[in-house]
């Protein structure tokens, strides 16, 4: 099993870091020629508007889509939600258009907003996750088989949809696997599908 | 749910968002319409200020943090972070920049110090701070002081890179030699760089600084914001080689491609084509040592 990290900007090694952890081989993705042979990508938290235009700039983006469509599992975090997001409020732009999700940049105000708490998301079982939100979007709405994972005061932070996978906020600051191994249960029915 | 221990300003949280900024280009600015063109050039982030360092030498004066409606002013044309700059030192623009709910302060040499002894206790602070540090000692004094992020000072607004390589060399070197020592060295060592032992214990952990290190002071080219990288700096600050060339917008693009690329040889030929004349600049062995930036702070 060999997992993309897109690796244009943004916290990369972080997520091999924790792919290690977990003993899953990683390749950092800059070019179309790296998507070949990948069983999963991780779409990690940068900043979203450079990492959108360096996308578009090496015609990373219709590449990316197809595979998306064509069931690759993704994980975006932060940035990385933006990204798969069909939908951007207070914008006409998408980039990979994959999930039917109604995304707000920047939702909880500037950096003095960024914070830290403990969630309960269902799917990981009883005991909290440690999640960090840095001038995080969050999902207002979601549609179609798109599903809420984590929902707090009306904000969705964490949502699937098939073969995708997205959090506002980035588990891969934490020591916390249980996002990332979640993550990899949907690589390996796709692998083994 | 909605009752939930939320805790905003921590360490955790300010380095978080240094982390967010890594393999990217952040941008001196002096105007809306030039963080706009930073923005679309793909800058990470854009600093604030009313002078690019190579003004602020050519035309001397106390330089001092920046007007905030003019911070106010960048702060509503982009949506990428905002940072702007306090004097060393200078508790007071600190508390109003935090105040204008600024995303990053760069306690910055560039300008002049407000304080010859003491660096501002960032800790007390819930905005995340970056700091200037020529070696591996004074970047965690800065870091044990409360910085969440380190930059090579380099020697700001000369467009002359060597400053930069030097200072990454020599942080790279001290880094080597802290990995390298025993744990019967460690004591000796942080004595002798004057950094706290518990940081030091913790770089010889990590074989790297704890908090993202960026390079600044002298970036001028694709190539000298690649060279960086290529050294292991996390990012790259550019202050005055941007605006101050021919071409600000195409050698913005140009240098954000070839930091996020900077191991692509062809690719920098490519986007290095045709920007027009980089900032003229001034060769820092022709400098006075009472003209250089980076010997301010300690």
């Amino acid at each position: 099993m060999k997992i993309g990290i897109l690796a244009l900007q943004g916290a990369v090694r972080e997520h091999a870091a924790i792919l290690k952890q977990l003993d899953v081989e990683t390749v950092n993705v800059l070019y179309p020629g790296d998507l070949n042979d990948i069983d999963g990508l991780i779409l990690p938290g940068g900043e979203s508007t450079t990492v959108g235009k360096l996308l578009s700039r090496y015609e990373m983006l219709s590449p990316l889509t197809a595979l998306g469509q064509s069931g690759l599992p993704m994980f975006g975090t932060c940035t990385g939600l933006i990204l798969l997001s069909k939908h951007i409020i207070g914008s006409s732009q998408h980039h990979l258009n994959l999930m039917d999700t109604y995304v707000e940049r920047n939702a909880f105000g500037r950096q003095l907003a960024s914070f830290e708490a403990d969630m309960n998301i269902p799917v990981l079982g009883h005991a909290p996750f440690h999640a960090i939100f840095i001038r995080a979007p969050y999902i207002v709405k979601i549609e179609n088989e798109g599903c809420p994972l984590l929902e707090w005061d009306n904000k969705i932070l964490m949502a699937e949809q098939g073969n995708l996978l997205a959090a506002a906020f980035h588990p891969e600051l934490t020591n916390d696997t249980r996002i990332h191994e979640y993550f990899l249960q949907k690589v390996k029915k796709y692998r083994y599908s | 749910m909605s009752n939930l221990n939320k805790e905003t300003g921590t360490p955790v949280v300010k380095r978080g968002l240094a982390e967010m900024l890594k393999g990217g280009v952040i941008m001196d600015v002096v105007n809306p319409e030039q963080a706009k063109i930073a923005e679309e050039a793909g800058a990470v982030a854009v600093m604030a200020l009313e002078r690019v360092p190579s003004d602020i030498r050519a035309q001397g004066g106390v330089a001092r943090m920046s007007d905030p409606e003019m911070i106010q002013g960048i702060q509503k044309a982009v949506s990428i972070p905002v940072m702007a700059k306090v004097r060393i030192g200078h508790i007071v623009e600190a508390r109003v920049l935090e105040a204008l709910d600024i995303d990053f302060i760069d306690e910055s040499e560039v300008l002049t110090p407000a304080d010859n002894r003491y660096h501002i206790l960032k800790s007390e602070f819930r905005v995340p701070f970056v700091c200037g540090a020529r070696d591996l000692g004074e970047a965690l004094r800065r870091v044990g002081e409360g910085a969440a992020m380190i930059r090579t000072k380099g020697e700001a607004g000369t467009g002359d890179i060597v400053e930069a390589v030097r200072h990454i060399r020599k942080v790279n070197e001290d880094i080597q030699k802290v990995a390298s020592a025993s744990d019967m060295e460690l004591m000796t060592l942080a004595k002798e760089m004057g950094a706290p032992y518990e940081l030091v214990l913790q770089v010889k952990t990590l074989g790297r600084l704890p908090v993202v290190n960026f390079a600044a002071g002298g970036v001028a080219t694709p190539a000298d914001a690649a060279l960086m990288m290529v050294l292991g700096c996390d990012g790259v600050f550019v202050g005055s080689g941007i605006f101050k060339s021919d071409n600000p917008a195409q050698r913005a693009k140009a240098i954000v491609e070839a930091v996020a690329h900077y191991q692509d040889a062809a690719l920098i030929a490519q986007v290095s084509k045709g920007l027009g004349e980089a900032m003229r600049g001034q060769s820092v062995t022709q400098l006075e040592d009472k003209d250089k930036l980076a010997g301010r702070g300690w």
